[in-house]
């Protein structure tokens, strides 16, 4: 076979470069899709592995991080408390870049405390729910995100109205929340790359449908109710600063928000006129969009400006796991000092 | 079996000069913290050693608190169970507040109480403190507050303690402000001089200078811990506030900001989060733990609970981390205001499957600061939980001791490894592979840019390159290796402290804050010809020195502030063809051990 020369980005890695383990996930499962699109982002934004952790819960969701970014620290850690290990682990080293992956169950019952917490707190990092309105891993169960009525094989009929994770996430004041489906890959990428690139929380609700458990076609986790009832608020894309200039904006039918690195999400404008700048808006658009029945994607709301966790504390320019011993011990006359002031 | 504490009288072997206790009833709320601190410091600079106790209940105004100081030219701190000065300020424990009087003591109480008095065998000053209020006429914010120092004036004048010192204590409690230290002044002043006046009486209490403490600090135990997780080189603490440790993480936010911040860049070498709840406080330091920062936490009890989950995926993924358990009364929310040491089996065994941690127990203030260092030095070294076991009773209230000790052995990182370190050891290297045979692996952390630095920390079953695994190989292995890690930290385990009486035959071991009563209560013994080896313990798992102790005696009394005797089980599980010999001595009634209780249950095990 003749030796082609393999395709590298920026930083001279290739695709595989990008790549985790084997998916060990059901074919056909929603979350292989994210995976792929955030294999695609990283490699294409030139991200070395060693700059980024990935983190995550428990579930089929959680599972996600094995399958992308071998080169990557991982942490898979404890069902629904993800945010509190990337919160630590993130202060180890505050120039990282944080992709949490957790899933419906994971966000949105066990671990809602911590979702709420990690978004009020703005820590800087992308957090993809991977929402499919079932448990898989324990095999069929209601998430909390299952419509009301949704039929599944042991369970019967779903009881109880769903919670809306880019609700929530709005109301919990993350600072950038958007909607995407596993089946609308070049949206979910751009998502991704603009999340990534966003200092402060960055949630993305994907819905990424269950094929083995929820994937009847009148389930609102489907990929048939998806691509049935997909609204994309806009056309969305990424922009980096060396594309910056090659970029024609068209005033009145594009959208421009400038992040705080120089990079932009351009909004090319679709059906509606939506400006995602407004929680308050976001909230009414989120509300008649549900009374229409319709899957509204795309970059729901963002404050580029928002103070991120970090612009709170006063830390080093250097990691601070990268302290030397001797910066992180008093000196021995203020000891002294500490008992003189003791009684 | 669970004993009472007796109304069995003790001889009292505790009289007079410098040796005497005050037991001060008031209401919460109502400022008498400042009243009692003022008394005890001024009688600590007056060089007698001194322990103050807050028996106070869980709210925050209104119901009765009480304070003891104990004051002891022998050197006892412990509790004691009756006292020779009772000061009453609270109408609703006016009558029981008498029944802790010794025959012959010393009653003071406001006189607008009109309860009648019982008992016949005190003297009995009833304080005019409503009137003496009036005439130093406080802004009418703070007459509740100021209503507490007259018997602070009282007592100078009835013990003889100076002027000077209740001046300084005023100052230090204020931290120089002028006016409150005056107006303070003036009305401890216009009680003294109403005492000099009003009262001729002979008190058998007296305080008479002595230099027993020049070379003490006055301090909680809390304060320490934080302050010596501080000198420890802490990078991160994340909490949630619980009874009783939130002193401990609130004392980090007090010194940290004025101690590690860089002289050169202005920069905090630390980061201190309030979480939203003990799930996310040990998460956040086990996230920290895992990107090499040295990381604590604080607890009670319950928020204990809350961690076990994460504490167990701490010791499976190899994580350090410290936890600081300042224990309070359980089961369940229990006495939040109290004491015990309850929570020994909780935390030794902390979380789902095989799991024993490292633990240490300081049993003095000076402790809890040398072993806020030690733990985050042993949790990085071993690559685990580090549960540091306090309690309420050492963790606040106010302790006499040797001023703080500089740490003296450098910070020890542990096997973290970076970039060249990894590249010598590139091709033999795994997360979890014992390279040196001391059941310790390399660690790389986030942030190392070696291409091969990275791995994939999981909860799950994982193979010595922290791969996923399912194999039975894997997991025994793995387990094993575990579990010998945490046995091989004995030999930097804080050894404990042996203090033997020739010609003893049984032992009795004790741990953390019994200490105090302990101390006291062997030399009871020994005048009631009791004749004890005592081993104080300082950490688990147990030492042989703690084994051969055991095994070395005939018999060994086991004390603990708990109802089913915890660490004698433990200890029993050690030495099974001893535990017959092992006889445990426990309590749990939500106040410290005191030394009588210790030698009535020696006494009644020896048949005496």
């Amino acid at each position: 076979m003749a030796e082609k020369a393999k395709k590298v980005n920026e930083i001279g890695l290739s695709k595989e470069d990008y790549k985790g383990k084997p998916s060990t996930l059901c074919l056909g499962c929603g979350h292989n899709a994210i995976v792929g699109q955030i294999i695609s982002a990283c490699y294409e934004l030139n991200i070395p592995p060693e700059s980024l952790v990935k983190i995550s819960g428990i579930g089929c969701s959680s599972k996600a991080p094995t399958y992308f970014m071998e080169r990557s620290f991982g942490f898979n850690g404890l069902h629904g408390r993800m945010p509190s290990l990337a919160t630590g682990a993130l202060f180890g080293d505050t120039s990282l870049i944080g992709i949490g992956v957790s899933g419906d169950g994971d966000t949105a019952s066990i671990g809602m405390g911590q979702f709420k917490h990690v978004t009020r707190r703005n820590l800087p990092m992308l957090y993809i729910v991977a929402n499919n309105g079932v448990y898989g891993l324990t095999k069929g169960q209601f998430s909390a995100t299952a419509e009301e009525g949704l039929a599944l094989k042991k369970q019967g009929q779903n009881r109880y109205v769903p919670v809306d994770i880019v609700w929530e996430a709005i109301a919990g004041r993350a600072s950038f929340v958007a909607r995407s489906f596993s089946g609308d890959p070049q949206q979910l990428k751009a998502l991704i790359k603009a999340g990534i690139h966003h200092k402060g929380i960055a949630v993305i609700d994907v819905i990424s449908p269950c094929v083995t458990f929820n994937n009847q076609d009148d389930s609102y986790h489907s990929y048939a109710w998806g691509k049935s009832h997909e609204v994309a608020l806009h056309e969305l894309s990424f922009v980096p600063p060396v594309e910056d200039i090659k970029v024609q904006y068209d005033k009145g039918e594009t959208i421009d928000v400038p992040l705080y690195d120089g990079t932009h999400i351009v909004l090319k404008k679709l059906g509606q006129d939506y400006e995602p700048t407004n929680r308050a808006k976001a909230l009414k658009m989120l509300e008649e969009a549900n009374d229409r029945n319709e899957l509204i994607t795309g970059l729901i709301y963002i404050n580029p400006k928002q103070k991120a966790l970090f612009d709170l504390y006063n830390l080093p320019d250097v990691a601070l796991n990268r302290l030397p011993a001797e910066k992180l011990r008093p000196s021995v006359e203020s000891l002294d000092e500490i008992n003189q002031l003791m009684y | 079996m669970a004993k009472t504490q007796t109304k069995k009288p003790v001889v009292r072997r505790l009289s007079g000069v410098n040796e005497f206790s005050i037991n001060i009833g008031t209401e919460n709320g109502s400022g008498s913290q400042t009243a009692n601190l003022t008394l005890l410091r001024a009688i600590f600079k007056m060089g007698i050693p001194v322990s103050g106790k807050n028996i106070f209940p869980s709210n925050i105004q209104g119901l009765p608190t009480w304070y003891k100081i104990r004051v002891s030219q022998s050197g006892y701190v412990g509790r004691r169970k009756e006292a020779d000065i009772v000061v009453a300020m609270n109408p609703k424990t006016f009558t029981e507040d008498q029944d802790d009087l010794v025959a012959g003591g010393l009653f003071l109480y406001a006189d607008d109480i009109k309860d009648p008095i019982e008992r016949k065998d005190m003297i009995t000053v009833a304080m005019p403190v409503k009137k003496l209020v009036k005439e130093a006429k406080p802004h009418r914010d703070l007459r509740k507050f100021v209503a507490n120092m007259v018997y602070v004036g009282i007592l100078a004048k009835l013990l003889e303690i100076d002027m000077e010192p209740i001046k300084a204590a005023l100052e230090f409690h204020f931290k120089g402000k002028e006016s409150p230290v005056e107006f303070n002044m003036m009305m401890i002043e216009l009680a003294y001089k109403w005492a000099e006046e009003n009262l001729d009486l002979e008190v058998p209490y007296k305080i008479e200078p002595r230099d027993l403490t020049d070379n003490a600090i006055l301090v909680d135990g809390n304060t320490a811990a934080g302050l010596g997780t501080i000198y420890g080189g802490m990078h991160f603490v994340s909490w949630y506030p619980i009874t009783p440790a939130t002193s401990l993480p609130e004392a980090m936010l007090e010194y940290a900001p004025k101690l590690r911040v860089d002289p050169e860049t202005g920069k905090s070498t630390f980061a201190i989060i309030q979480a939203e709840d003990e799930l996310a406080a040990i998460g956040m330091c086990i996230g920290a733990g895992w990107a090499g920062l040295r990381a604590m936490t604080a607890t009670s009890g319950p928020g204990l609970s809350l961690m076990a989950e994460y504490t167990s995926l701490a010791y499976l993924t190899e994580i350090p981390v410290v936890i600081w358990v300042v224990q309070r009364v359980g089961p369940s929310t229990g006495l939040p205001t109290r004491t015990a040491q309850g929570d020994i089996n909780l935390a030794y065994y902390l979380g789902q499957g095989d799991t024993e941690h490292i633990m240490l127990i300081p049993g003095s203030v000076k402790e809890c600061f040398d072993f806020g260092w030690k733990a985050l030095d042993l949790a990085e070294k071993y690559q685990t939980a580090v549960l540091c076991l306090s309690d309420l009773d050492l963790g606040k209230n106010q302790w006499m001791t040797e001023p703080f000790e500089y740490p003296d052995t450098p910070i020890e990182r542990g096997k973290i490894i970076w970039e060249e370190d990894l590249e010598k050891i590139k091709e033999d290297w795994g997360r979890y592979k014992d390279l040196d045979g001391d059941f310790i692996p390399y660690r790389t952390v986030p942030g190392n840019t070696h291409p091969d630095s990275a791995y994939f920390a999981r909860g799950t079953g994982h193979d010595d390159f922290a791969n996923y695994s399912e194999h039975p190989d894997d997991w025994r292995n793995n387990l094993d290796r575990l579990k010998n890690k945490i046995n091989s930290s004995k030999k930097d385990l804080p050894e404990p402290l042996i203090t033997k009486r020739s010609g003893a035959k049984n032992g009795i071991i004790a741990f953390g804050s019994t200490d105090a009563a302990m101390v006291e209560a062997l030399d009871y013994l020994k005048a009631d010809g009791i004749k004890l080896d005592y081993l104080r313990l300082r950490a688990l798992p147990a030492t042989d020195q703690v084994l051969d102790f055991i095994r070395s005696h005939e018999r060994v009394y086991i004390v603990e502030n708990n109802r089913d005797g915890q660490m004698h089980a433990i200890l029993s599980l050690e030495l099974p063809e001893k535990s017959e010999d092992m006889i445990s001595l426990a309590i749990i009634d939500g106040l410290p051990i005191n030394a009588e209780w210790i030698r009535e249950s020696v006494l009644a095990e020896e048949n005496v």
